[in-house]
């Protein structure tokens, strides 16, 4: 249970980083806070030839409100996530989702850009992101990209970002006044990866949704939207019917993987009974 | 390939400064390299707790780290919280509570309830178990680790230094 050997370098820039990536014939592989990468490199899943260690990049870092998007730089720890007033006032999900994220030492040192690249079904943060609706601005040679929520989460750990790109920042739309959320998961102990979990932000004018996005983690290869059950909901005002409605079609969302475990039936009914209390929990929320 | 690095570390408050292999683990480096064999290594995989050290002031897994990601930094081990003294009453709490059984987890335990104890307030047995989460008693000891955990919130909070033996219940 140890790791092959290999080279390490760390960069102190963006461009550093890249470099020495592209110097490494691509046989390389980025560090940050390491928690899922050094598991899996003591596993030998993966033997770079050479880790790139990005922690001491100050461009990675900081949290700051820019006009109607909040920008999280990709190496902000799962603890300051859950503590940090700002995400809790923009980026809500994020804050209610990071308690759930493993335990308090794995959060000091895991990172958000971490958890999104590496983008593990079971993982809280990048179904968030996909509910939040959020884009995410990545660095390769020729200068950065921004790529939609919608579009990130491609398989199985299979991200938007190439070989050798870096994810620099998670840029949030900002919630507005007439926005509510919730989140829920179910695990069989606090910090063990969900059995499934959700995240839901709706947009709620005079009572009706005007808009909703519901995702679903630990249910298939990629965090998941509930198409169907969005569809459900549109225009209608959150009463039981409505919910009711969602329920019935959020079956027909999620087409969960044979497990011996959990089997499907039991996950999309898990699914159903989690969607039922967050719609809940949002009809109840005062505007 | 010169897989060779220099790691230099503050340990326990002293500088320490070795070439290492770049794949040596902060807990291989503690134990193997400084001998400072206090810091258990369990499942080397981030799920058991037992390695847990202070970087930089946070709790965070010795096995997850490498020693050359740690290089620039302070390391405290439960080595350094004895000898300054400042989880004595938690370990005095510990063997009144009878929560050590084989000791391999204690450690780590040790190292969760320093921080948990670090933050203001008196934490609920609840908070005690959600912290504890990432620690792993075999001997499955939680129920008096908690204990002992409580009992040294509600002492220091109470302003009392030492441990009251007396007002420990078997």
């Amino acid at each position: 249970m140890k790791a092959r050997a290999f080279n390490y370098v760390r960069a102190s820039t963006i461009v550093e980083a890249l470099e020495a990536f592209e110097g490494a014939g691509s046989d390389a592989s980025y560090i940050a806070g390491g928690q899922s990468l050094v598991p899996s490199l003591a596993l030998r899943l993966q033997a770079p030839e050479l880790l790139i260690d990005i922690a001491h990049i100050p461009d990675l870092r900081g949290i700051e409100l820019k006009g109607s998007w909040l920008r999280i730089g990709a190496l902000t720890r799962h603890a300051e996530v859950l503590a940090d007033p700002l995400i809790r006032k923009h980026a809500p999900l994020y804050s209610e989702a990071a308690p759930h994220v493993a335990h308090p030492a794995i959060r000091n040192k895991g990172t958000l850009g971490g958890s999104i690249s590496h983008a593990d079904p079971a993982s809280e943060f990048p179904a968030m992101t996909l509910a939040l609706g959020a884009e995410l601005e990545i660095a390769n040679r020729d200068g950065t990209r921004r790529v939609s929520a919608d579009e990130f989460f491609v398989d199985l750990f299979q991200t938007a970002i190439e070989p050798g790109e870096l994810l620099v920042a998670i840029h949030v739309p900002v919630v507005r006044p007439t926005h509510r959320w919730a989140f829920h998961e179910l695990a069989r102990r606090r910090g063990d990866f969900a059995l499934v979990g959700c995240g839901i932000l709706a947009d709620v004018i005079d009572g009706a949704i005007e808009q909703i996005r519901i995702v679903f983690f630990s249910v298939g290869n990629t965090p998941l939207r509930a198409w169907k059950a969005e569809d459900a909901l549109m225009g209608r005002v959150l009463n039981e019917d409505a919910i009711a409605a969602a329920q019935a079609a959020v079956i027909h969302d999620l087409d969960p993987p044979e497990d011996e475990n959990v089997p499907p039936a039991m996950r999309r009914h898990l699914a159903r009974v989690v969607l039922g209390r967050l719609l809940g929990d949002i009809a109840r929320q005062k505007p | 390939m010169s897989d060779l690095v220099d790691v230099t570390l503050k340990v326990n408050g002293s500088e320490v400064s070795h070439r290492v292999p770049a794949r040596t683990t902060l807990a291989d480096f503690l134990r193997q390299t400084l001998e400072l064999t206090g810091t258990h290594t369990g499942c080397e995989m981030g799920v058991c707790g037992a390695c847990l050290v202070l970087l930089d002031g946070t709790v965070v897994h010795s096995c997850l780290t490498f020693a050359v990601q740690a290089s620039g930094s302070a390391v405290e081990t439960v080595e350094g919280l004895t000898e300054r003294a400042v989880i004595a009453d938690l370990q005095d709490a510990f063997h009144q509570r009878n929560s050590l059984q084989c000791g391999f987890c204690t450690p780590g335990m040790l190292m969760t309830a320093y921080s948990l104890l670090s933050q203001p307030g008196v934490p609920s047995r609840e908070e005690i178990r959600d912290a504890l989460s990432g620690n792993y008693c075999r001997c499955t000891g939680y129920e008096a680790i908690v204990d002992a955990i409580e009992t040294t919130a509600r002492n220091r909070a109470e302003g009392r230094d030492a441990p009251a033996h007396e007002e420990v219940e078997a």
